[in-house]
C-alpha cells in the first residue's frame, strides 16, 4: 500500500512541471542561446550592440531611478494604508475594496487612465485653467520637461502598483497578535515603539514578499511609462520592445531580456540578505 | 487514478485543437486593421467571389514573427499575404514567396503601370509581389492656420523656408507650437527623414547622409524644431492632434490624417510636403499582395488578387479606406469629400515641378527597422539632445556604412545607382 503511493506526489505535481518545463525553461534557455549568439555561433555582438545604443545607458538609469523612487513610498504608503485599516472596525471591506481597484485594471489601461489625466487637453489642464492658474494647454509629458514628465509616470506607478504591496502588508499585520501589542501598550510603550519595535519586526516575511515582488515588477515596468513617456523616457523593457517589434533584431531584444531577468534575480538577492527573516517565523 | 484523469483530459483538449479544419482561404494582412476596415474588405471589397475568404489582420511584427513560425515549422495556413513593400522585403529575402510573374504580365496589360510592378520585384528577377493599393505623405493645415501663411507663398509650393516662417507666426500669434509631426513610438517619423527631408535638403538618402549639404538641413531642421509642438515625440496618429486642436499643422501618411480630414473635409485645407534646397522630396507607399510558398490554397489567392486588382474594387477600395489605385485609373467624381482633398493633395505632389521621388529601399531584408533607427538616433541626438551635428552625422554614418555592407544594398533613388552595397560619401 505505501509503496503505491509513494508516487503519487510526484504524479500530482508532473503536470505542473511539465507545464513550466515546456513554457518557461525551454524558451529560457532559447532566449539566452539568442542573446549570445550571431547566426548560430557563439558571440557577444548583440551585447555589444545593446550596451553601445544610444537610449542604453538612459534606459538603465531611467529604471533604477524610477523604481528606487516609488518602491519605497510605495512600502511607506502600503504599511500607512495596512496600519490604518487595523485600526477600523465597520467599512474596512469596503475601504480594501476601493483600494485595490487599481489592481483591477491592466497596465496599459493604467497608463491611459492617467494620459487622459496629464496629455494637453487632459483632465489636469483643464481644471488648472478653469482655476486660472494657466493661460493655454500646458505639455507636462515632452522631452522639453523630463521632471514633470518623470513625476507624472512615478504618480502612475504609485497608483497602480501599491495595492499589490498593500495586500500583503495586510495579510502581515493580520498574522500580528493582539496579545503583544496589548502587552507593551501596558509596559507604556508609545505607539511608534510598538510599531518599529513589535509591528515591524513581526510583518518581516510579508515584507520581505512585498519588497521583492513589487522590485521585480518595477524593473519590469513598461506600458504604463510607454503610454506616458513613448520614447522620451527609455526604459529597459521598452528598449526589449524596441529591438523586438520596431527594429525587429531578436538578439539584441534577447540581450535586454537576460539582462532584465539578471537584475530582477540580484534584486531578490539582495532582499533575501538584506531583510532577514528569522526561520522559525517562515512558513 | 488523478495522473491518468488529468492526461486524458490533456489529450482530449489536443485532439480538440487538431480537428479544427481549414476550410477557407486565409488572408492575412497587415493593412486596414482598423474594425471599420476591415469590415468593409470583408464585406464589401471580398464579396462576389467564388471561394470564401477569411480576412485576418495582424499588426506587422506580429505579421513578421507568424510567417517565420509558418516557415520553421513547414506547416502553412496562409495562402495570402497583403503587406507593405518593406514588410514583403524580409519575406522575399528569405525565398518565402511565390513568384508571379504570369500575373504580373496580366495586370500590366490591363493597365498598372510597368514602374509600379517592377517595385513588386523587390530587386530579384522574378515578381514577388503585386502592387495592391498606395499612398503617400502629405501635410494638412486647419484653414485657421491660413491666416498665418507667410506673404506670397502658395500652400501648394511651400518650401521649408516658408514653412518655418509659417511656424514662427503661429507661435507668436497663439502663444504655442502649431506644427505637429508623428515622431512618437509607432509614429511614421523614419519616413519624413527618407522620403522627405533627406532627398529635399541632400538629393539622396545613402550616399549623401552625412555630406554638407546634410548637416546644412540639419541645421535647418533644428531651427524648425523651435516651432514644432514639443508633443510631436508622443504623435503616432496626427490625425488626433490635428482633430484635438493641439496643432494647426501635420505631416503624416495619408491613411493616418484621413479621419481627422473626412471628420470635418471643410475645415482643412491638404498639401505637398515643403520642397528645400534640392526639389520637393516625396516617398510613395505600396502595398502590395503575395502568396507565400507552401500556401494550402494558392489557386484562390490568385484568384482573389485578380479580383482586388479589378478596376472597379480598386475604385471601390479608394472611396472605403482612402488607399489609392495602383491601376492607371480616374478617381470617380462621388468621392468621400475627405478622401478627395487627400487625392488632390497626392495628385499634386507627383506633378510638382521640382518632385524628387524616394523610391522604396530595396534589399535591406529584415534590417529595415534598424535602417530607420540610424535616423531617429540622429534625430534623437541632434534635434531632442542638441548635440552637434557633424559628429552625430559621422557616428551614425558609420552605423548606416555597416548596414549597408552587412545587406550589400544596393542604391535606390534618387541615389546614384551603385555597385555593391550603398556607400554612404
Amino acid at each position: 500500500m505505501t509503496q503505491s503511493r509513494s508516487w503519487i506526489p510526484y504524479a500530482l505535481i508532473l503536470p505542473s512541471v511539465v507545464f513550466l518545463g515546456l513554457l518557461f525553461v525551454v524558451p529560457l534557455v532559447q532566449t539566452l542561446w539568442l542573446a549570445v549568439s550571431d547566426n548560430g555561433t557563439p558571440s557577444l555582438a548583440n551585447m555589444t550592440t545593446m550596451v553601445t545604443d544610444l537610449n542604453f545607458g538612459r534606459s538603465v538609469l531611467n529604471t533604477f531611478v524610477l523604481t528606487l523612487a516609488v518602491v519605497p513610498i510605495q512600502i511607506i504608503m502600503a504599511l500607512t494604508m495596512g496600519s490604518m485599516v487595523a485600526k477600523m472596525n465597520g467599512g474596512r471591506e469596503t475601504i480594501l475594496w476601493i483600494w485595490t481597484i487599481p489592481l483591477g485594471i491592466s497596465d496599459l489601461a493604467a497608463g491611459m487612465v492617467w494620459l487622459s489625466i496629464l496629455q494637453n487637453t487632459g483632465y489636469l489642464n483643464s481644471i488648472l485653467f478653469g482655476m486660472g492658474l494657466i493661460e493655454r494647454q500646458t505639455a507636462w509629458l515632452t522631452y522639453q520637461t523630463p521632471v514633470a514628465l518623470f513625476i507624472g509616470i512615478a504618480i502612475a506607478e504609485i497608483w497602480r502598483g501599491t495595492a499589490i504591496v498593500m495586500i500583503i502588508i495586510v495579510a502581515g499585520l493580520n498574522q500580528v497578535p493582539k496579545e503583544f501589542k496589548e502587552a507593551a501598550e501596558i509596559f507604556g510603550a508609545s505607539p511608534w515603539t510598538r510599531f518599529t519595535r513589535i509591528t515591524l519586526p513581526l510583518i518581516r516575511p510579508a515584507l520581505q514578499s512585498a519588497l521583492i515582488l513589487r522590485t521585480v515588477l518595477a524593473f519590469e515596468v513598461f506600458a504604463v511609462v510607454y503610454a506616458l513617456g513613448g520614447r522620451n523616457f527609455p526604459v529597459l523593457v521598452g528598449e526589449a520592445y524596441n529591438w523586438q517589434n520596431q527594429n525587429q533584431n531578436y538578439g539584441v531584444a534577447a540581450a535586454y531580456a537576460v539582462l532584465i531577468m539578471v537584475i530582477s534575480l540580484a534584486a531578490t538577492l539582495v532582499y533575501l540578505k538584506a531583510v532577514k527573516v528569522d526561520p522559525e517565523r517562515l512558513p | 487514478m488523478k495522473g491518468l484523469l488529468s492526461i486524458a483530459i490533456l489529450a482530449s483538449t489536443a485532439i480538440g485543437f487538431a480537428g479544427q479544419a481549414q476550410s477557407q482561404t486565409v488572408f492575412l494582412s497587415t493593412q486596414l486593421r482598423p474594425i471599420e476596415e476591415a469590415t468593409a474588405v470583408r464585406e464589401e471589397l471580398l464579396s462576389g467571389l467564388d471561394k470564401p475568404v477569411d480576412y485576418v489582420v495582424e499588426e506587422p511584427p506580429q505579421f513578421a514573427v507568424r510567417m517565420e513560425a509558418e516557415r520553421q515549422a513547414g506547416k502553412h495556413t496562409i495562402s495570402l499575404v497583403g503587406a507593405l513593400h518593406g514588410e514583403l522585403s524580409p519575406l522575399a529575402d528569405k525565398q518565402m514567396l511565390e513568384p508571379l510573374d504570369d500575373l504580373a504580365k496580366k495586370l500590366a496589360d490591363a493597365g498598372m503601370p510597368q514602374s509600379l510592378i517592377d517595385l513588386g520585384k523587390l530587386g530579384k528577377t522574378e515578381q514577388q509581389y503585386i502592387p495592391w493599393m498606395q499612398a503617400t505623405y502629405v501635410m494638412a493645415a486647419t484653414k485657421d492656420a491660413l491666416q498665418y501663411l507667410p506673404e506670397g507663398a502658395d500652400i501648394n509650393k511651400l518650401t521649408y523656408d516658408q514653412l518655418i516662417e509659417w511656424g514662427n507666426k503661429m507661435k507668436d500669434e497663439t502663444g504655442a507650437p502649431q506644427i505637429g509631426f508623428p515622431a512618437g513610438p509607432k509614429g511614421l517619423m523614419p519616413r519624413f527623414f527618407q522620403g522627405y527631408f533627406y532627398p529635399s535638403f541632400t538629393g539622396g538618402v545613402v550616399r549623401t547622409f552625412r555630406n554638407a549639404d546634410a548637416v546644412a538641413g540639419w541645421e535647418k531642421l533644428k531651427e524648425l524644431w523651435t516651432v514644432v509642438s514639443p508633443n510631436s515625440t508622443n504623435y503616432d496618429f496626427m490625425q488626433e492632434p490635428l482633430a484635438s486642436g493641439e496643432v494647426m499643422v501635420a505631416w503624416d501618411h495619408v491613411a493616418r490624417l484621413k479621419n481627422a480630414i473626412s471628420g470635418s473635409p471643410d475645415n482643412y485645407v491638404v498639401f505637398p510636403a515643403p520642397a528645400g534646397p534640392k526639389g520637393r522630396g516625396y516617398m510613395p507607399v505600396v502595398a502590395g499582395l503575395a502568396i507565400p510558398k507552401g500556401a494550402p490554397d494558392a489557386a484562390n489567392a490568385t484568384a482573389v488578387i485578380e479580383h482586388l486588382a479589378t478596376q472597379d474594387v480598386q475604385l471601390q477600395t479608394a472611396s472605403l479606406v482612402g488607399f489609392f489605385p495602383t491601376l492607371n485609373v480616374q478617381l470617380p467624381e462621388d468621392l468621400d469629400p475627405g478622401v478627395a482633398l487627400l487625392a488632390g493633395a497626392v495628385t499634386a505632389t507627383q506633378s510638382a515641378p521640382d518632385a524628387v521621388i524616394s523610391l522604396l529601399p530595396v534589399g535591406l531584408g529584415d534590417k529595415g527597422g534598424e535602417f530607420n533607427k540610424v535616423y531617429m538616433d540622429a534625430f534623437q541626438r541632434i534635434i531632442l539632445q542638441n548635440q552637434p551635428v557633424a559628429d552625430v552625422l559621422k557616428i551614425q554614418g558609420d552605423t548606416m556604412t555597416k548596414l549597408m555592407a552587412d545587406t550589400k544594398a544596393p542604391c535606390w533613388a534618387p541615389d546614384a545607382k551603385s555597385d555593391g552595397a550603398c556607400p554612404v560619401e
